[in-house]
């Protein structure tokens, strides 16, 4: 049914659609209208979960691992300094291989205080060993969160999967999402989770205990492949969605206008709504000028950016994070990806914008486009600055 | 064609659930929509935006809303501090809760044509049938009114939805006498 939702109820009913077992969560912005909206449900009856409070972000990690353990699924949600909190968790997480699920509502890490959107929550904990997809839209959103599950519970990847949804940009927008009436067609896209290891009195199994230097790397290693692996599995999870209700938004990434593109932009999330305007209009007068969008972040797609940029002439990365001391990271991989596939022609130029909430207009994107063509080699470069506050 | 609403308030005035309320309205009268806060700090008093779209077409595009076809402002006090009319489209119009006069804040509004400017008591209206000062369901009856852009009917739909039966009756009430109102008919008020 289609009907206009708030980002946040959207994403609380594709994870009720997907029937979590344990849910545990601690309220922050602006993620919290989604744990809100799940904990009225379980309240209505309308979810049959066990939602668990508690009181921090340390212990609903540690909750939701203890209860994925058990061989249950498992939600939680978060942002921005709730996931550093956790983030100790999520490690673990991982490195068990429990397939937790779990929202990030994209946020700006302090100080200064800034409860606003930016991605810097997401790069602080790129290295986990979670899956990390990024939505569009609050209909990307919404279709993510069921194959969120159905990707951390196949039996070859057992990972967790983040969720990234912009914090307020896509959490607080009422916008047209199309639900899906039948749970029962859910069901069968979505099996019961079936985990092979879980703790069980009948069949005990010990679960992130000591590693010795004999075995530590082996489990670092079959993590990292399943990882590597799990590529198949989002590309299979959205088809698969596809064929069963006719939404897709790509694989790992998806490409827009890129049929001789000789200028792309590179884009995670919502930003990529504005940035299609943008390149329509600039389209219309003639601009040869593509989108390349990032749908998975880990496990990084890099031959498929190599294949959608080796014959673009001008790259534009939107950063929304930044490295300091370095620069970009998101362009930095991409740079990386195409240096392996030793394709030196492409000018990748990665731009810092939109950080802590700041707008990103139209006009900011067709600046770049513009800048990027005269420009080399940007890394990470900030735009829009105000002077006075330098 | 898309068309576009930025909402003025001050927090705790329900500018959020305004655009919101139009976000749904729109919807049912058969477009694509989106409505999003101006993403404050949420402190009771403290200036607020909140936005609408509407268009034909699936709605991609995020950023704020800096050329409105359309502006509401719920607190006159605002127009001291905020510029409430900037980048207002040609032909574009600003609906202000007041019942002073156009002449007294024109100067306030940044050389705007005057015909561009309706003044409505909406405060005066809530007072009287809600009993309260909260005008912005009052505000959506007006703007249904004025613009042409979205209908009563789906307005006062979403507004009963909104607030369940008896607050709702009477906001829809509300939105009804102002819609009248801005038509012709005083009768009501």
């Amino acid at each position: 049914m289609k009907q206009v939702l708030e980002g946040s109820m959207a994403i609380a009913d594709g994870v009720r659609m997907a029937e979590p077992h344990v849910i545990s969560a601690y309220p922050i912005t602006p993620q919290t209208h989604i744990v809100e909206h799940l904990s009225q449900m379980v309240a209505d009856g309308d979810l049959k979960a066990e939602f668990i409070m508690v009181e921090s972000e340390h212990s609903a990690a540690s909750v939701v691992l203890g209860a994925s353990a058990c061989g249950v699924r498992t939600y939680t949600a978060t942002a921005a300094q709730g996931l550093l909190y956790m983030e100790e968790v999520i490690y673990n997480i991982a490195g068990m291989r429990l397939p937790v699920v779990m929202t990030l509502a994209n946020r700006a890490i302090s100080a200064p205080i800034n409860i606003w959107n930016d991605m810097q929550d997401a790069m602080a904990i790129r290295d986990t060993g979670a899956i990390m997809l990024v939505a569009e839209n609050n209909q990307e959103a919404y279709d993510m969160h069921i194959q969120a599950f159905k990707i951390a519970e196949n039996r070859d990847v057992m990972l967790p999967v983040i969720v990234n949804v912009d914090g307020f940009v896509l959490t607080h927008t009422f916008e047209v999402v199309e639900t899906i009436d039948s749970i029962d067609k859910v069901r069968e896209y979505l099996p019961p989770i079936n985990m092979e290891y879980k703790l069980d009195v009948e069949n005990p199994y010990s679960f992130g205990t000591l590693g010795e230097p004999s075995v530590y790397m082996e489990s670092r290693y079959n993590m990292y492949n399943a990882m590597k692996y799990s590529s198949k599995t989002i590309i299979d999870a959205a088809k698969d969605f596809k064929n069963m209700f006719g939404r897709f938004y790509g694989g790992l990434t998806d490409t827009y206008k890129m049929d001789d593109a000789q200028t792309v932009i590179v884009a995670m999330g919502s930003v990529l709504g504005t940035i299609k305007d943008v390149v329509d209009e600039l389209r219309d007068s003639g601009k040869k000028i593509g989108v390349l969008k990032i749908r998975a972040f880990r496990p990084f797609p890099e031959e498929e950016i190599v294949n959608a940029l080796k014959n673009a002439k001008n790259v534009i990365v939107i950063e929304k994070a930044i490295c300091p001391g370095k620069g970009g990271i998101l362009s930095v991989e991409i740079r990386d990806s195409l240096f392996k596939h030793k394709i030196n022609t492409v000018n990748v130029n990665g731009y810092t914008i939109g950080l802590g909430g700041r707008d990103i207009t139209p006009k900011n994107i067709k600046d770049l486009v513009e800048r990027a063509e005269k420009e080399e080699n940007v890394d990470g470069e900030f735009i829009g600055l105000a002077q006075q506050y330098l | 064609m898309m068309k576009e609403i930025r909402i003025h308030g001050r927090g705790g005035q329900g500018s959020v659930t305004m655009a919101s309320i139009l976000a749904i309205s729109f919807f049912d009268d058969g477009n694509y929509c989106q409505a999003f806060p101006s993403f404050g700090s949420e402190r009771t008093g403290a200036p607020v935006q909140a936005f609408a779209r509407f268009s034909d077409k699936p709605i991609r595009t995020r950023h704020q809303i800096y050329e409105p076809d359309f502006v509401i402002v719920q607190d006159i006090t605002l127009l001291k501090s905020v510029p409430v009319y900037k980048g207002i489209k040609d032909g574009g119009k600003i609906l202000i809760n007041s019942e002073a006069p156009v002449k007294d804040v024109i100067n306030e509004l940044g050389g705007i044509k005057e015909d561009a400017v309706v003044m409505f008591p909406a405060l005066k209206i809530a007072m009287k049938i809600l009993n309260k000062p909260i005008v912005n369901t009052t505000l959506l009856g007006a703007f249904s009114a004025l613009s042409g852009v979205v209908s009563i009917d789906s307005v006062k739909k979403e507004i009963e939805n909104r607030f369940g039966s008896k607050l709702g009756k009477l906001n829809a009430e509300a939105a009804q006498t102002a819609y009248n109102y801005i038509k012709g008919d005083k009768s009501g008020f």
